[in-house]
């Protein structure tokens, strides 16, 4: 019997995933046997040094903490200690909105330059060189005008994604095929329905490349600019569990950035498959 | 009958050349021809054939010259000229109900969509492809694509039907079957018709009026060919005609030959504003020449 490529495929994943837990599981077992130590000064060391135990937490102290999470993920108890889903909730807010800005922008300006050679030779200069810019770089100078970090992070959040929308929907529409716009201009369609039932359909699949790219770009560095501007959200919450040295809920901080990641990802691949027309 | 339906007077229209200085496609073009009529133009690559067409659909405008078409000059692109296109220029993220609708709904803006459609199935079902409407093109044969390229052309009704080499792409039986059909709708409904063909055969079967364009740059029109061959003319029988021949070597011998002599040896009293009209017969050895 051979089974189809999608469940062989899920069998080697799970093999994998079981082979990796098993060598973590082993890897944070620790010594076990640990030197007779004063039990005054046992009491003032912890398990690791008193009974052998790892540092590092085992897949089964992540699993626990999951459980944890996953039982109570919106509880509020002060700044300091909040439930991860009210940390996650943080960074998706503040990614969508700026993210939505950045649409706002990005697609009006990336017709205008795709349509117009004037204005795409005017402003790649500008566009080359913002580009490049690590959008955390811009974080004092936003911290510094905005004067609220929450704000700054939506803004640094919107200058990352502003770029990849900008460029591919600028392409998109440049590379509209002639043949298109000739039917168009036979027609005597009018600038407005032209864009929006020749331009826009043909280009929407680079347009939605462009945001696919963009939203992950901004979910890369939300976390890094939370740990910047620090109070809510997942790079926060990452950050304040380091200082608390809680490696497991480190752990499961990536874990919950990862999939998070992904899920916005296979949305915007979702979209991307309802624009795409075979040719 | 008006004879000067569309009439092309005089235009040129000429390229910067890369380095420096100009290269003229073509210069002083003159052609006419008449309401109803079909006119296929043939040429070598680089003629400026499809710049022909491209003038009289209004997507270039001549550097010199007016083209004129039921009295009015072209400015531009017009939902009175309909093009069919080389490469079918299908929207393939519509269907071919769709693509045919869109066409109609340009044409007619305050129309209802139950209008617009029922229109667009007309035509839809005058090309053959009723039951195929909700199909996009990624799902057509090369063939069937062209039918909805034709559809999409005819439905709003145009006065001129353009057609830029449209079944060049397509296999031998598609195309014979294309040719029949657009010939039998061009002649039902009276359809002024200008084609560019490389097919000898094709421009036979369909066309009333040939253009012979001479070789590039500068091309000029050598002569006008009216076609000798009975109206009623069916394809599979048209290599019987007795005027088949006479007509066939004299297009091909053009083609071969004369196309890139005919610069130097212009006839006596050639005059580009008025290129000679030639009838080849099996009649007379020498094609008849009709007094312009």
């Amino acid at each position: 019997m051979t089974l189809s490529l999608n469940a062989r495929s899920l069998l080697v994943s799970v093999l994998l995933l079981a082979g990796f837990l098993l060598v973590w599981q082993l890897g944070t077992q620790g010594t076990k046997s640990v030197e007779q130590m004063d039990p005054e000064y046992a009491r003032l060391m912890g398990v690791t040094a008193t009974q052998g135990k790892s540092a590092m937490p085992g897949p089964l102290d992540v699993g626990a903490q999951i459980w944890k999470h996953l039982k109570e993920p919106f509880y509020d108890r002060g700044p300091n200690d909040k439930g991860i889903g009210i940390q996650l909730a943080y960074s998706l807010l503040r990614v969508l909105t700026g993210y939505a800005l950045a649409v706002i922008v990005a697609l009006p300006i990336g017709f205008l330059i795709g349509m117009s050679p004037l204005m795409n030779k005017a402003l790649n200069p500008f566009i080359q060189i913002l580009k490049p810019i690590s959008p955390l770089a811009w974080m004092p100078l936003a911290l510094y005008t905005i004067k609220d970090s929450s704000i700054s992070a939506i803004f640094v959040i919107f200058i990352c994604s502003v770029w990849p929308m900008l460029v591919n929907t600028a392409f998109g529409v440049a590379s509209t095929r002639k043949e298109w716009l000739n039917v168009a201009r036979t027609l005597e369609v009018r600038p407005l329905r032209k864009a929006f039932t020749i331009i826009l359909p043909a280009a929407a699949p680079t347009i939605v490349t462009g945001m696919r790219i963009s939203i992950g770009i901004a979910w890369l560095v939300i976390v890094a600019a939370e740990m910047l501007v620090g109070g809510t959200g997942i790079g926060y919450f990452v950050w304040n569990e380091w200082n608390n040295l809680s490696i497991t809920n480190v752990i499961i901080s990536i874990l919950v950035i990862g999939l998070m990641g992904m899920m916005l990802d296979q949305i915007l691949a979702f979209v991307g498959r309802l624009v795409t027309y075979p040719e | 009958m008006n004879d000067k339906f569309i009439s092309i007077e005089g235009i040129a229209r000429r390229y910067p050349k890369a380095g420096g200085g100009t290269t003229t496609i073509f210069d002083d073009f003159w052609f006419r021809m008449g309401k109803g009529e079909f006119a296929c133009i043939i040429g070598h690559s680089g003629c400026g054939k499809t710049t022909v067409l491209n003038t009289l659909a209004g997507l270039e405008l001549p550097d010199a010259g007016v083209t004129v078409v039921d009295g009015h000059a072209i400015e531009g692109p017009s939902l009175d000229r309909a093009v069919i296109f080389q490469s079918h220029a299908l929207l393939p993220w519509r269907t071919v109900l769709g693509n045919v609708a869109y066409a109609v709904a340009s044409k007619w803006r305050d129309w209802s969509r139950e209008q617009v459609n029922a229109h667009a199935m007309r035509f839809i079902d005058v090309v053959g492809l009723k039951g195929a409407e909700m199909k996009r093109p990624a799902e057509l044969s090369g063939g069937m694509k062209q039918r909805v390229g034709i559809a999409r052309a005819l439905s709003i009704e145009p006065k001129i039907l353009l057609m830029d080499e449209p079944f060049s792409a397509l296999d031998a039986l598609t195309r014979g079957s294309l040719q029949d059909e657009v010939r039998r709708i061009c002649l039902d409904t009276g359809q002024t018709a200008f084609m560019i063909t490389h097919d000898v055969d094709e421009a036979i079967f369909l066309a009333d009026k040939i253009i012979l364009m001479t070789n590039g740059p500068d091309a000029m029109v050598a002569e006008v060919v009216a076609n000798p061959l009975p109206r009623e003319r069916r394809r599979i029988d048209l290599h019987k005609a007795a005027d088949y021949y006479p007509l066939r070597n004299h297009l091909i011998d053009f083609l071969v030959t004369r196309s890139r002599t005919f610069r130097d040896e212009k006839p006596i009293g050639y005059d580009k504003k008025h290129p000679p009209v030639v009838q080849p017969t099996a009649a007379s050895s020498i094609p008849l020449r009709i007094p312009a």
